[in-house]
């Protein structure tokens, strides 16, 4: 019995705080608009009895999701929200990789400061450092400064506003999840399997290749998921650091629902965006499980 | 002409060695790991380096793979110094006391590894692994990975995957630490078969003396990165050239005592009003030095009466008795005060055992029986 209310615990925790609004945003994605209060129809009235709950569910229909497929903004900002995200997550990967090998390999005594250097910007809101970017990045801002002074350009370099101030915003961001799952599989990689692979013929860098990328490919695939997925509904990111042209689906969805107002359109594009995030993260559970399997 | 029919290269002036250390030391810091070691290994030995942990056995092993260079000194092999191979180029295998076998490879994977590291043709490759395989007897388990089979078939994939390579010279590191005794055994039967047939040259490093015993064509006791003694194993057993040897392999009574040297042999007093131990010996100590007799309790009889005809008798009183099914240990307190080990077999089932506790016995020896040992 208590074995059951224990495992009941999280089941609750992801009816009430996960289902229940996944149902609710659903719902209002079959809607109507509605100048009102709230701005959409049809809004279940129990005192009707079972005809008002008829006529409820009556009214509910697909228009919204076709609406989606006739206006091209919305593919095209899916579609280039899935290239921003996964260039990005290849960025972190490139950058994030070295970071992590460096860590593992530090003087034992080392680690423990450089994992708190790495969740360190954590401790800072994340708006104010997406903010700090955009004095870094802009026209008349630190980067630039600092290339002009050194005389490596002649006139600053346009960063603010475009597609590359997004990736180094998420790049930045996201980081720290691609190095934790890198290390913690490098760190605790045996360093005598290295050894015995040089012992049996293998360069330095065929060893790498051979035995420690592969042995850290867990690690890999849970960082590329876990920058992956919520850099896909990126909004502050694009909409502080991108330009009018950085279209992502997360911005529009913004846009949809403060600006225009339009809650079902904007919920069916939410809606949209769960369906595509599902196959990643059921991808990531699998990967996750299979590592668990090969520990054991 | 007579043609050697044991194999003793050691003992050949003409022999050339596969190894050669000479005045090899090797210091960590201000730590000296392995101080000042001159020693030979030659082709087809079975070496195995005896010693308790941290005495440095590991580390020699490491420098003759590669990974560790001497501080002081020059390792030659083949009569090359080997100090400018890397480990990769390097005509040794080593077996890890961890194993460190690749958890994402094959078992057919990892004992192919070296031999993919070759560039060889891949049916060379499919017919030497499944040779190697079948060699440990794993034929039937080459798909598997690591983590799917159990302890003591990883430690004969470590094996085969070592040997793959036919290295000139195989370095095994405390390789069945971790197996059960049963298996153990078994497998150091296994592992000299296997040296046998494939002629590699094999160091063993081990810290359980039984199984230097078993195993090895000769043993180097090691202490404190020192050589204390390199012989065979019976000469190790029977002769041994300190007390600390003496007392690493196998069980001995120390009895200590003041040299008074005759013709070949020397009289030790030992202890107040007890006639002098008598032993041959080689040794020549200046009189009144301090000297050891070491004797094996198998070679110390146990009577009731006092026997005659016997170099050494000394009477005790039975402390203790361990009965170890095929052997008895009788633990005797000498006049003294001390303790002396006399071993029989049980050749009868036990209907009547001789002695019991506190019995008044005597113990004897004959003069050829112990070794005197100067330190
Ligand atoms: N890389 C190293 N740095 C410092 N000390 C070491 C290192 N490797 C070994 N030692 C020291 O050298 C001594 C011998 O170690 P080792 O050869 O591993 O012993 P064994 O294998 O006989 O147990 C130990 O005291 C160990 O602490
Ligand atoms: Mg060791």
């Amino acid at each position: 019995m208590r074995r059951y209310a224990l495992i009941a615990v999280p089941y609750l925790w992801l009816l009430a705080l996960f289902l229940i609004p996944f149902l609710i945003v659903v719902k209002i994605s079959l809607s109507d608009t509605e100048v009102s209060i709230p701005p959409y129809t049809p809004t279940l009235d129990l005192s009707g009895g079972w005809q008002s709950v008829k006529d409820f569910f009556a009214a509910l229909d697909f228009e919204n999701f076709v609406f989606l497929t006739t206006d091209d903004l919305y593919w095209k900002a899916y579609l280039s929200s899935l290239k921003i995200a996964a260039i990005s997550t290849v960025l972190t990967l490139i950058v994030g990789y070295p970071i992590a090998y460096g860590m593992a390999r530090a003087e034992e005594s080392w680690r423990p400061t450089l994992l708190m250097l790495v969740i360190l910007p954590f401790w800072t809101s994340f708006l104010i450092r997406v903010y700090a970017w955009m004095g870094i990045l802009s026209n008349e801002g630190y980067l630039n400064q600092l290339l002009l002074s050194l005389g490596l350009i002649g006139e600053p370099l346009t960063i603010l506003n475009t597609n590359t101030a997004v990736y180094i915003g998420i790049v930045y961001t996201y980081l720290p999840f691609m190095i934790l799952p890198i290390y913690a599989t490098l760190e605790r990689m045996d360093g005598s399997l290295l050894e015995a692979a040089e012992d049996l013929g293998c360069s330095r860098s065929g060893a790498f290749w051979l035995v420690t990328m592969p042995l850290s490919r867990p690690g890999i695939i849970a960082g590329c998921f876990l920058v992956f997925i919520p850099s896909l509904g990126e909004f502050v990111i694009p909409s502080l650091l991108g330009g009018s042209r950085t279209l992502m689906i997360g911005k529009v969805l913004w846009e949809e629902f403060f600006s225009n107002r339009d809650w079902p359109v904007a919920s069916a594009v939410a809606v949209i965006l769960l369906l595509i995030l599902i196959i990643p993260i059921i991808l990531f559970q699998r990967n996750e499980q299979k590592q668990r399997e090969m520990d054991q | 002409m007579t043609e050697p029919t044991v194999f003793a290269p050691w003992d050949d002036p003409d022999a050339k060695p596969l190894i050669r250390f000479q005045g090899v030391s090797k210091r960590f810091g201000s730590f000296t790991a392995i101080d000042d070691i001159d020693l030979d290994i030659f082709e087809k030995e079975f070496f195995a380096l005896l010693g308790p942990s941290g005495c440095g056995k590991t580390t020699l092993m490491r420098m003759l793979a590669g990974f560790e260079a001497p501080s002081d000194g020059m390792i030659m092999l083949d009569g090359q110094d080997i100090a400018p191979v890397p480990p990769n180029k390097r005509a040794t295998n080593m077996m890890f006391q961890s194993y460190a076998l690749f958890p994402h490879l094959s078992v057919f994977d990892n004992i192919a590894f070296g031999l993919r590291r070759d560039r060889l043709p891949p049916e060379q490759i499919r017919a030497r692994t499944e040779e190697m395989a079948a060699l440990v007897q794993l034929g039937k388990f080459t798909s598997r990975k690591p983590h799917q089979i159990s302890g003591g078939q990883r430690q004969r994939v470590a094996l085969a995957r070592a040997l793959a390579k036919a290295p000139k010279l195989l370095l095994l590191d405390e390789p069945l630490g971790a197996l059960d005794k049963k298996l153990r055994q078994e497998t150091q039967f296994e592992l000299m078969d296997i040296q046998e047939k494939t002629g590699t040259t094999f160091v063993i490093v081990t810290h359980d003396q039984e199984e230097a015993m078993t195993v090895a064509s000769r043993v180097a006791v090691m202490d404190h990165g020192k050589l204390i003694q390199v012989a065979t194993p019976d000469a190790i057993y029977e002769t041994p050239n300190s007390t600390y040897v003496a007392d690493f392999i196998g069980d001995v009574n120390i009895i200590k005592g003041r040299a008074t040297p005759g013709d070949g042999r020397v009289s030790i007093a030992w202890a107040e009003g007890q006639p002098d131990l008598t032993s041959q010996t080689a040794l020549n100590p200046a009189a009144g030095t301090e000297v050891f007799l070491a004797i094996r309790p198998e070679k110390v009889a146990i009577s009731a009466d006092k026997p005659a005809g016997r170099a050494n008798t000394v009477q005790g009183k039975v402390l203790d008795i361990a009965y170890l099914g095929n052997i008895s240990t009788y633990h005797v307190e000498l006049a003294g005060g001390q303790i002396i080990k006399a071993q029989t077999a049980n050749t009868d089932r036990i209907t009547r055992r001789d002695f019991t506790w506190e019995d008044r016995v005597w113990l004897s020896w004959t003069d050829t029986a112990g070794v005197v040992l100067d330190r």
